[in-house]
């Protein structure tokens, strides 16, 4: 499989007033197409440092990060970044939340739009087109946060505690209805996020970073036989082995 | 969405008079007060207890209503109404670019914050005299006066609605790529309609405010100058009647930019929904 993304020692140091904060330190490693890729840590151990570097919105200290074998400098459009919540514009209806990122890059192109019509049909949000993100339920605007950030084709999508927000029930079937639509569309894919059940259901792969600076303890692939619906991973006998491995990591 | 089901139950119907008395009774209080006030105010004026010379008496001041156009109330009522509306608008207007002048540049903002904080407080009243100087003594001073009472503070609302924009909503354009002017008219400016129509509310009362001080000051027409010659002619009939109007004007002006609100807001989302 071709590599979409690879980071070279990642350092991360922030300055302030106090002094100087060592946030991530020496984290190294790849993703390759199609792969859902979690990073698991505890608080402030610089997981959403690392995705705002890959997404170019912060700078590496020292270290590089290369998209598609190019360097990432600042900004671009092959990273698409979706966040805690589903930051739905509360003026603008569904279709014109799902088609922001597209205006924003001037690509309202008859292809895209297609693409997007057809994101919305076949993920269930046809008849919500016009409905406002207030008239939805916190499962839909969600899916609707996702089909934005599918809009712009992305070559790697960044995933930052997108689903904290939910309640659990909501977000069981979110990372179930999530996890198929990125396998469909063959997305590669990076989740943060601090909830070790999520990331085994969802992840092929997860790395448990250290607190801060956060530095990589280990990287684990994980193996359901095949299996990759979070829903059905859960009930998969390996599960609480997975999980008792990385419980032990992350608070070893 | 679960909708809950209303039953006509006694208890509902008992619970609904209920709310519904308490509103009558308010209302009916409301009005009570207004029509005692005004009828003691009356029979003392009638019996001679207080002077209705000095103190005018309600059924003067309607006297002088009835005759509005011979007394040139009503001139001085167009006068006053063009000139609130006219500083009113500027103020919005150049509060509206200097605060997305200064949410450009942050640079901009940390310099000019002491200058905006002292600007503020200042009672823009005690700059009359100096306006007068500057910009003579006409209806261009009297303008002045209502933009320089209302900017300072359009400015400062919308700044602080500007930077307490929802960070991540910010966040979520940037990782598309936004510019800062995408930013600003996709995110930042639609998120403050409320913010920029509250500081109008609150405007168009100070722009009155701005343009009364200034007629009292330098004025040959309108309510302020009314005010001020009635008073000083011992006209208190005149007097009363013009901040009878005066207090009808705001309540309206008010009214005005609400109805203004709702226009724009449902345009917006009329717009947004092809």
């Amino acid at each position: 499989m071709d590599e979409v993304l690879k980071l070279e020692h990642i350092v991360k140091k922030y300055q302030s007033d106090n002094g100087e904060v060592l946030s991530v330190d020496d984290v190294s490693f790849n993703l390759k197409q199609g792969e859902f890729l979690s990073i698991i840590g505890p608080s402030g151990c610089g997981k959403s440092t690392i995705l705002s570097i890959i997404a170019g919105i912060e700078k590496a200290t020292h270290g590089k990060v290369y998209i598609d074998n190019e360097e990432v400098d600042g900004l671009n459009s092959k990273v698409a970044y979706m966040l805690q919540n589903d930051n739905l514009l509360e003026w603008r209806n569904v279709y014109k939340n799902i088609i922001l990122g597209l205006e924003i890059q001037n690509k309202c192109k008859k292809e895209n739009l297609e693409y997007v019509d057809r994101l919305i049909k076949t993920y269930g949000l046809e008849e919500f087109k016009m409905s406002y993100p207030s008239q939805l339920s916190g499962g839909m605007k969600q899916r609707a946060a996702l089909i934005r950030t599918l809009a712009i084709k992305p070559e790697l999508l960044l995933l930052d505690e997108a689903f904290s927000a939910l309640d659990y029930q909501t977000r069981l079937q979110v990372t179930n209805d999530v996890r198929e639509i990125l396998k469909k569309e063959n997305k590669s894919t990076i989740m943060v996020t601090h909830d070790i059940p999520e990331s085994i259901s969802m992840s092929d792969r997860v790395i448990v970073l250290s607190s801060r600076p956060g530095k990589i303890k280990d990287i684990h692939t994980l193996d359901f036989d095949g299996c990759d619906n979070p829903l059905k991973r859960r009930a998969h006998p390996k599960f609480t082995k997975y999980f008792d491995i990385l419980w032990g990591e992350m608070i070893g | 969405m679960d909708k809950v089901e209303i039953i006509e139950s006694e208890e509902r119907r008992r619970y609904l008079t209920k709310k519904r008395n308490k509103k009558i009774a308010i209302r009916s209080t409301q009005i009570l007060i207004l029509i005692a006030l005004i009828a003691v105010w009356e029979i003392f004026a009638d019996l001679g207890i207080i002077d209705a010379f000095i103190m005018s008496s309600p059924s003067r001041i309607l006297d002088t209503f009835a005759h509005l156009s011979s007394n040139g109330l009503l001139h001085h009522l167009e006068v006053t109404l063009y000139e609130t509306l006219v500083g009113f608008g500027l103020g919005v207007i150049f509060g509206i670019i200097i605060a997305t002048i200064l949410w450009w540049s942050p640079f901009l903002t940390a310099v000019f914050e002491p200058y905006l904080v002292v600007l503020n407080s200042l009672p823009k009243i005690a700059l009359g005299p100096v306006i007068i100087i500057w910009m003579g003594a006409g209806t261009g001073a009297i303008i002045f006066m209502a933009i320089a009472i209302s900017l300072i503070v359009t400015v400062m609302e919308l700044l602080n609605g500007f930077h307490a924009t929802n960070k991540n909503k910010i966040k979520m354009a940037q990782t598309f790529s936004a510019t800062r002017s995408q930013i600003f008219f996709k995110i930042v400016f639609p998120s403050n309609l409320s913010t920029l129509f509250n500081s109008m509310k609150v405007n168009i009362g100070l722009s009155l405010v701005g343009v009364i001080a200034g007629e009292f000051l330098v004025s040959k027409a309108g309510l302020g100058y009314l005010i001020v010659y009635g008073g000083q002619v011992f006209k208190l009939d005149l007097v009363m009647a013009s901040v009878i109007i005066l207090a009808l004007v705001a309540a309206l002006l008010y009214g005005a930019v609400e109805l203004l609100e709702n226009i724009v807001i449902r345009s917006i989302n009329h717009t947004s929904k092809k």
